[in-house]
């Protein structure tokens, strides 16, 4: 019998290692990022955040252009792909029927499948030209009165990869709202039809309104993929560290700047500077992430304890 | 200009086009509103039968009360009164259902309007994400009236009703959720009534509440029948006996009987009546 | 212009909301209406956005697929030819190094939060694991760069094996996690009524009854780490020639396809298509053959 016992306790011992390695990784992560951007760190401080001159060769590094860069298209990304995600997503789960339903939500996923450098390469020779001499040149023809719309026109830029970000982040957006709006009680819609309601009345005024907490959480967590995305970005950004009203122009983000001029760091202070970027880019996506899935959370458990 | 003719009879006002919907909603004298007569119904739910050959009338502003074992179809009649059974797939009707004459069951009938008209109350009390104010108003709001006087109005006259305004009146802002149960479903019955309706139907309304909140929702039901005909299906023969001036008895998707609820559970016609009734089964 | 009147007397109030329906009748219908045909066009459009990049991918890609592709190392700069046969075993390389990274620390571990692991402790690592899959791909690779590189004082292939695999740790102990805990407490308390130790059990028992979720696990990891570039930008690097040891750089898939892609010679833009088209296939597959192995265990171990 206690021989059983001490073998018992061996491998529970030797076995609970695995788990742990987990929170180390997670802390090693963390302090690791720290340490090596120590240098940046005491050298610039705060003003790696304002400063928006990168110059490995003076070594003057201010993050302002790539934190700008990834903040514009992120959010034009969010712009675009959250309405027509949810859209998506309310089609599914309303209206369709359920053979139609389950194909269409295969299909998503397959979208969500597909490597972030396809997209990119997808993007340089497809999207690219199409921006360049059909949409940009549309867009400042009759919306050239808006900033956003001016200047001069390459192709690349924060339009560009504002839209393949959109098209990256849509099928999450559309999986878990579609979860969500199925997870509200079916009654809640029938006391909207009760009173009168059309069937867009009941599904928008009604069953969106109990499911906004879960939506909220997928749109957060789109947000949290998409200041991360680095490969399709970076391939057609056009990697130009600017800031500037114009989204026709190239520009740079957090993850691109690594992407780009990681491997080629000769410096010290330059290689500190980019690991700050990627300690910026990890605790930035960490808490997005907690507060995408404490909202998530909140809503599977059950949409009548959430809405308390 | 509003046209009032003496005996309240259709009100004509210029610029509205006087369609089809004009006669289905029932606009007819007073003393015909809230009436529900059904002829000869049987409803399919796909191959199964649900209800056979259903034929019942109520007059307006009656309480009637439907009980039976569960399954007996109480739940499934009721909901046709609303065509609320419509949302569910593969399911037929056949026969009518004349709400003030009209038969809603008919090709033409604008269906929106007939939920407006015949409201419901669900077993499990559903208030919106909103604030109370919101919820009340809600039924009003999307048939497209805007004017502050007549929500105010509405919402405060509606609360009354339901015996909830003295509760809540310095809280229409809050969240309807942070109502207690019964008070949410006074909330709901609020909210049915703001949209006035001509019929009320209730599912099972008690049956997720304490006795006290029961107590409170029966004693506002003998004040509502002043105004709306009530249709309750129930689980709870007791509550029949005490809040129906009427009851009917189903089992297999069948009226068994339908009388006066004393007569009902006093000297009831049918021996399978006085069976359910008296226990013998459930 | 109808004006209402105050006091909403029961009559009234019909005549305002029969009077006010009517008004917005049409224009509700019309949006309810609408509404179908717009929601129904979001999901079109964006299976039209799938299908476009599938389509292009097949069109520009298929024509550079011979056997050159499959077994020649990429030609010197500015030469037409060769391809990308070093990219595909090195994926494969590193995919391998990978799973010995990935798989034991994620199987140990859902298998420890499933068995024997406290509440407290269990949603602690949890947590953790989720804050893991939220992190970028690129991070992880700065990490390895920390952690292997620069102890190594160069690329290597190790090190691209090591930052994959680490990201697979996450994603593989949720699924083992989930897939152990379903396996029937009966099975459990069978074996242990019959004398064997706990752990025994764990091993002989459990994780066999759940191997098909757990690989299932494993192979949807894999097929997310497959596509990944990021990471291997400065850890495995990319070689133009076969490696000859796991610490030298070594050519992958996904980053041959970034580096041709923006390249500026055009039979460089081809061989990245069809570059692409093997990537796409090899995580397809994997995620497809997932599928289909669950559901052929399913169909066996119900009996069927």
């Amino acid at each position: 019998m206690s021989r059983q016992d001490t073998s018992d306790i061996v491998f529970r011992r030797i076995l609970a290692v695995f788990p742990i390695s987990i929170l180390i990784l997670v802390a090693g992560i963390f302090y690791q990022l720290v340490s090596a951007s120590l240098p940046s760190l005491h050298k610039f401080g705060i003003s790696f955040f304002y400063n928006s001159t990168w110059d490995p060769v003076a070594e003057n590094f201010g993050a302002l252009p790539f934190i700008f860069g990834t903040l514009v298209t992120s959010f034009v990304a969010l712009l675009m792909a959250v309405p027509i995600g949810v859209g998506a997503a309310i089609y599914l789960a309303e209206y369709a029927p359920p053979g139609v339903s389950k194909t269409i939500s295969i299909l998503v996923d397959l979208l969500a499948a597909i490597p972030s450098v396809i997209y990119g390469l997808w993007g340089i020779f497809v999207l690219v030209p199409c921006m360049r001499n059909n949409i940009q040149p549309f867009l400042g023809k009759y919306l050239g009165f808006l900033p956003f719309f001016q200047g001069p026109n390459y192709g690349v830029g924060f339009l560009a990869a504002s839209i393949i970000l959109a098209i990256i982040i849509v099928p999450f957006i559309i999986s878990v709202s579609r979860e969500v709006i199925l997870a509200v009680p079916s009654v809640y819609k029938e006391s909207a039809y009760a009173l009168g309601a059309t069937r867009w009345e009941a599904i928008f005024d009604i069953v969106l309104s109990y499911g906004r907490v879960g939506i909220l959480g997928a749109v957060i967590l789109a947000l949290g993929r998409a200041i991360g995305e680095t490969m399709a970005v970076t391939m057609i950004i056009g990697n130009n560290a600017v800031i500037t009203s114009s989204l026709f122009s190239p520009g740079y983000t957090l993850a691109s700047v690594l992407a780009n001029e990681f491997a080629e760091a000769d410096t010290n202070m330059y290689l500190s500077a980019l690991i700050e970027i990627g300690l910026v880019l990890f605790i930035v996506s960490i808490v997005v992430n907690i507060l995408a899935r404490v909202l998530i959370w909140s809503v599977t458990k059950g949409p009548a304890e959430v809405i308390k | 200009m509003l046209l009032k003719t003496k005996d309240n009879e259709r009100i004509i006002v210029p610029g509205v086009p006087a369609d089809l919907n004009d006669i289905q909603n029932g606009y007819k004298s007073m003393s015909q509103k809230g009436s529900i007569k059904v002829k000869d119904l049987n409803f399919y739910y796909g191959t199964l039968h649900a209800l056979k050959n259903i034929t019942l009338s109520i007059e307006p502003r009656q309480i009637v009360a439907m009980i039976g074992p569960s399954g007996c179809g109480k739940s499934t009649l009721l909901r046709l009164f609303n065509r609320m059974n419509d949302l569910i797939p593969l399911t037929r009707v056949e026969g009518e259902i004349l709400i003030d004459g009209v038969n809603i069951y008919d090709k033409n009938t604008d269906v929106v309007s007939l939920r407006r008209r015949v409201g419901m109350v669900f077993q499990k009390s559903t208030p919106f994400p909103k604030s109370i104010y919101d919820n009340i108003a809600y039924g009003l709001r999307i048939v497209g009236i805007k004017d502050r006087h007549i929500l105010d109005g509405t919402v405060e006259k509606s609360l009354k009703r339901a015996a909830l305004w003295d509760e809540v009146k310095d809280h229409l802002g809050k969240s309807a959720m942070s109502l207690s149960g019964g008070q949410q479903q006074r909330l709901c019955i609020a909210r049915a009534i703001a949209v006035d309706p001509e019929i009320i139907l209730m599912d099972e309304p008690c049956s997720a509440l304490d006795p006290i909140a029961t107590a409170r929702i029966e004693e506002l039901m003998g004040t509502l029948k002043e105004d709306y005909t009530i249709v309750i299906v129930t689980h709870n023969m007791q509550q029949a006996a005490r809040v129906s001036d009427k009851t009917a008895f189903l089992m297999h998707g069948q009226i068994i009987e339908f009388t006066k609820t004393t007569d009902f559970f006093t000297k009831p016609s049918n021996k399978i009546t006085e069976d359910y009734i008296t226990g013998r089964f459930g | 212009m109808v004006s209402y009147q105050r006091s909403c007397g029961s009559d009234q109030m019909k005549d305002v909301i029969h009077n006010a329906y009517n008004r917005t009748r049409t224009q509700r219908f019309l949006w309810n209406n609408a509404m179908v045909y717009i929601l129904s066009l979001c999901a079109l459009g964006i299976l039209c956005i799938l299908f476009l990049i599938l389509f292009h991918l097949f069109v520009q890609g298929i024509s550079s697929l011979n056997l050159n592709f499959f077994t020649h190392l990429p030609k010197p700069v500015g030469e037409t030819g060769g391809g990308m046969a070093n990219g595909i075993l090195g994926t494969f390389t590193l995919l391998g190094l990978a799973i010995c990274v990935g798989v034991p620390i994620g199987l140990g571990a859902g298998v420890y939060l499933s068995e024997y692991a406290d509440q407290r402790f269990a949603q602690t690592v949890r947590f953790m694991a989720d804050v893991m899959n939220g992190i970028p791909s690129i991070v992880y690779g700065i990490f390895a760069y920390i952690v292997c590189v620069l102890p190594m004082k160069g690329f290597s292939a190790l090190s691209g094996g090591f930052s994959l695999g680490i990201m697979m740790i996450p994603m593989i102990s949720r699924t083992s996690e989930q897939f152990v805990r379903m396996v029937p407490s009966q099975l459990r308390e069978a074996g242990l009524a019959l004398g064997v130790p706990k752990w025994r059990v764990t091993v002989d028992i459990v994780i066999p009854a759940a191997l098909a979720g757990i690989t299932t696990g494993i192979m949807v990891a894999l097929a997310r780490v497959a596509g990944e570039t990021a990471p291997l930008l400065f850890t495995a690097f990319g070689n133009r020639y076969w490696q000859h040891s796991l610490t030298q750089p070594i050519a992958a898939l996904p980053l041959q396809v970034f580096t041709y892609a923006i390249s500026p010679f055009d039979d460089w833009h081809r061989q990245a298509w069809a570059g692409a088209i093997v990537l796409i296939l090899m995580v397809f597959l994997i995620n497809g053959w997932a599928q289909f192995y669950v559901m052929r265990r399913n169909r066996w171990t119900s009996g069927k």
